[in-house]
């Protein structure tokens, strides 16, 4: 392991681990601090520790730890392994969810990413009053913007905010992509969320951060009957793949179906559009939160049932011979229905990295009424929708904002200027709001490249056949976005 | 004529009696608007984001039908 070589320096001390063989299902400060001793100590590290830390290793690592992909599913080999990180109160929360990559970590014998700050510069940044000035108009958008002010709609509900108002728009997926409307959606939405807590621990619960110095504070916890906390976080994808695509409308099961995701190390959008075609294949029925309970703990206790729905929703589609798999190349959807809102599925269909929402979020003018208001049944101009909010996600990822400025900034232009003018503070350039979408194309070409590089070229580009030709409810609609418009975000790009 | 209502997220204070996910009934005269039913709920207009209407989103001057389901919304986001 060439771990002390690999060091390098960063403005905090985290750890990272993907341990093979690791011994924690859950992890929990205590024992994953005695963990990183024996491991450390086992590499000789302490010795290198002590020439930059004041004080012992394990106390240090108490406080400072992050972990990464500690699950049993990325030791299988799970097609749907993600890589999760620490919160900032350690719980194992927080994921570099999709496509596989704790699988990869684990697979590398990768077991700890080590960053020492101890001596670090920092960032450098060129100009630090242009950056200040930017960052002060990007704060000041995000206090304003009713999505993401303190106790505005992302603080107060959390991400799950968004269930009613897919289902009213006839846009949740509902029992494996079978219909856009689940009767159970209300019970498992950000409200319900918001209310259950409130009547469980006799008073308002307000989101966290999940990282240093977020001010949006979108990360929530579900507690029990007992006021205890279940789990954390309820995204609206962990919500909507374990709930609506599963038919299942309690959010005790649903928590616990993602504290179970959590403790293996699974992706839960993978995860739920597994259990919902597995659902389809009359493994188990739909609405059983129970079994569906039974078969993730099965996922993570490598049983042969288990081992085959670790590798994910396509391969399970194919194995039990079911023809409604809502994929693209090879990846689970997320919680919004391609043929209710076809922008999205433009997004789905021509992300690089598999259908993927928060590659081009078009669900914002679709839907939500942010920057601007689009029909979302109709397919008409979205292939440039898709392509620039692509793009301008690509510059958004880049920067290292969480992608959730993005409603505050697409609303008030004082804020994306300051977003560019933060970037032109560190870097010392000149751009301007036009770079933006230059910029982020540029990025975009590079992934096109990888992908065409690795065989996956504009024929992967495409939703799954049924969509095409069956109807969903409640607005009957196909995806009927043709292939020549799917071609074109990348040919026009 | 009679409409079916719900009011999410913010706006729910405006119905504080409606259950989650429950509808409240709402009587406006023939012809009524969707702005019409947003003054008779008291929810200012430019508190409502998004209002649907049997599940398509319409603008204020959407002249309404008895029966219809109508869902406001304020602006929301998440992912
Ligand atoms: S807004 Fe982003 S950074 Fe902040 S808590 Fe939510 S996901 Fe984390």
């Amino acid at each position: 392991m060439e771990l002390a070589s690999t060091l390098y320096q960063s403005p905090y001390y985290e750890v990272a681990i993907c341990a093979t063989r690791c011994p924690l299902n859950l992890a929990e400060t205590a024992s994953l601090a005695e963990y990183m001793r024996e491991t450390l100590e086992a590499h000789d590290l302490p010795r290198h520790f002590q020439a930059r830390v004041r004080g012992p290793v394990l106390s240090h690592h108490r406080f400072k730890v992050a972990v990464a992909g500690c699950g049993v599913a990325a030791e299988y080999g799970y097609a749907n392994a993600g890589i999760v990180y620490n919160d900032l109160k350690d719980r194992p929360t927080r994921y570099s969810g999709r496509g596989g990559l704790g699988s990869v970590m684990a697979s590398r014998g990768l077991k700890f990413v080590v960053v020492d700050p101890l001596g670090a510069p920092g960032a450098a940044i060129a100009d630090r009053s242009r950056f200040e000035q930017g960052r002060k108009k990007l704060e000041e958008a995000l206090l304003e913007h009713a999505i993401t002010k303190p106790k505005g709609g992302l603080n107060t509900y959390g991400t799950a905010i968004l269930i009613n108002i897919l289902n009213e728009a006839g846009g949740l997926p509902t029992r494996n992509f079978s219909s856009g409307r689940f009767e159970g959606a209300a019970r498992t939405a950000g409200e319900a969320i918001f209310e259950g807590n409130k009547q469980r621990l006799g008073r308002e619960l307000y989101n966290h951060a999940c990282s240093p110095g977020c001010i949006i504070q979108c990360s929530n916890t579900w507690h029990r009957p007992d006021g205890s906390e279940h789990v954390s976080c309820v995204e609206y994808e962990s919500t909507w793949a374990l709930g609506a695509n599963c038919a299942i409308d309690s959010l005790d099961d649903i928590a616990e179906l993602i504290r179970l995701c959590n403790a293996y190390g699974l992706d839960t959008i993978e995860t739920g559009g597994t259990l919902g075609v597995a659902m389809e294949a009359g493994v188990i029925p739909f609405g059983d939160g129970a079994a569906a309970i039974r078969l993730v703990q099965e996922m993570g206790q490598g049983t042969p049932l288990g081992r085959l729905l670790g590798s994910g929703t396509e391969s399970v589609g194919r194995a039990y011979g079911v023809t409604r798999v809502p994929t693209v190349k090879g990846q689970s959807m997320p919680a919004y229905e391609p043929r209710a809102v076809k922008g999205i599925g433009i997004t789905y269909a021509t992300s690089t990295m598999g259908a993927d929402h928060t590659a081009g979020y078009t669900i914002a003018p679709e839907i939500l009424g942010v920057s601007g208001k689009l029909d979302p049944l109709s397919p008409e101009g979205k292939a440039a929708l898709s392509r620039a909010f692509q793009a301008t996600t690509a510059f958004i990822d880049s920067t290292g904002h969480c992608l959730f400025i993005a409603f505050a900034i697409l609303d008030i232009a004082s804020g994306f200027e300051g977003m560019v003018e933060e970037c032109n503070g560190v870097l010392g350039t000149n751009w301007t709001n036009d770079d933006v979408v230059r910029i982020g194309a540029e990025i975009l070409k590079k992934e096109r490249a990888f992908n065409e590089a690795a065989g996956i070229g504009k024929e992967k580009d495409r939703v799954p056949e049924f969509m095409k030709y069956e109807p969903l409810p409640p607005h009957d609609q196909v995806f009927d976005v043709p292939d020549v418009a799917l071609d074109s975000v990348y040919a026009e790009l | 004529m009679r409409v079916r209502v719900r009011l999410f997220a913010m706006l729910r204070h405006y119905l504080p009696d409606v259950p989650l996910g429950g509808y409240a009934e709402k009587d406006l005269p023939e012809g009524g608007t969707v702005s019409d039913l947003l003054a008779t709920l008291g929810v200012p207009e430019t508190e409502a984001r998004v209002v649907f209407v049997n599940g398509r989103a319409r603008p204020p001057d959407w002249r309404l039908q008895p029966g219809d389901e109508v869902g406001i919304f304020p602006p929301i986001g998440g992912g």
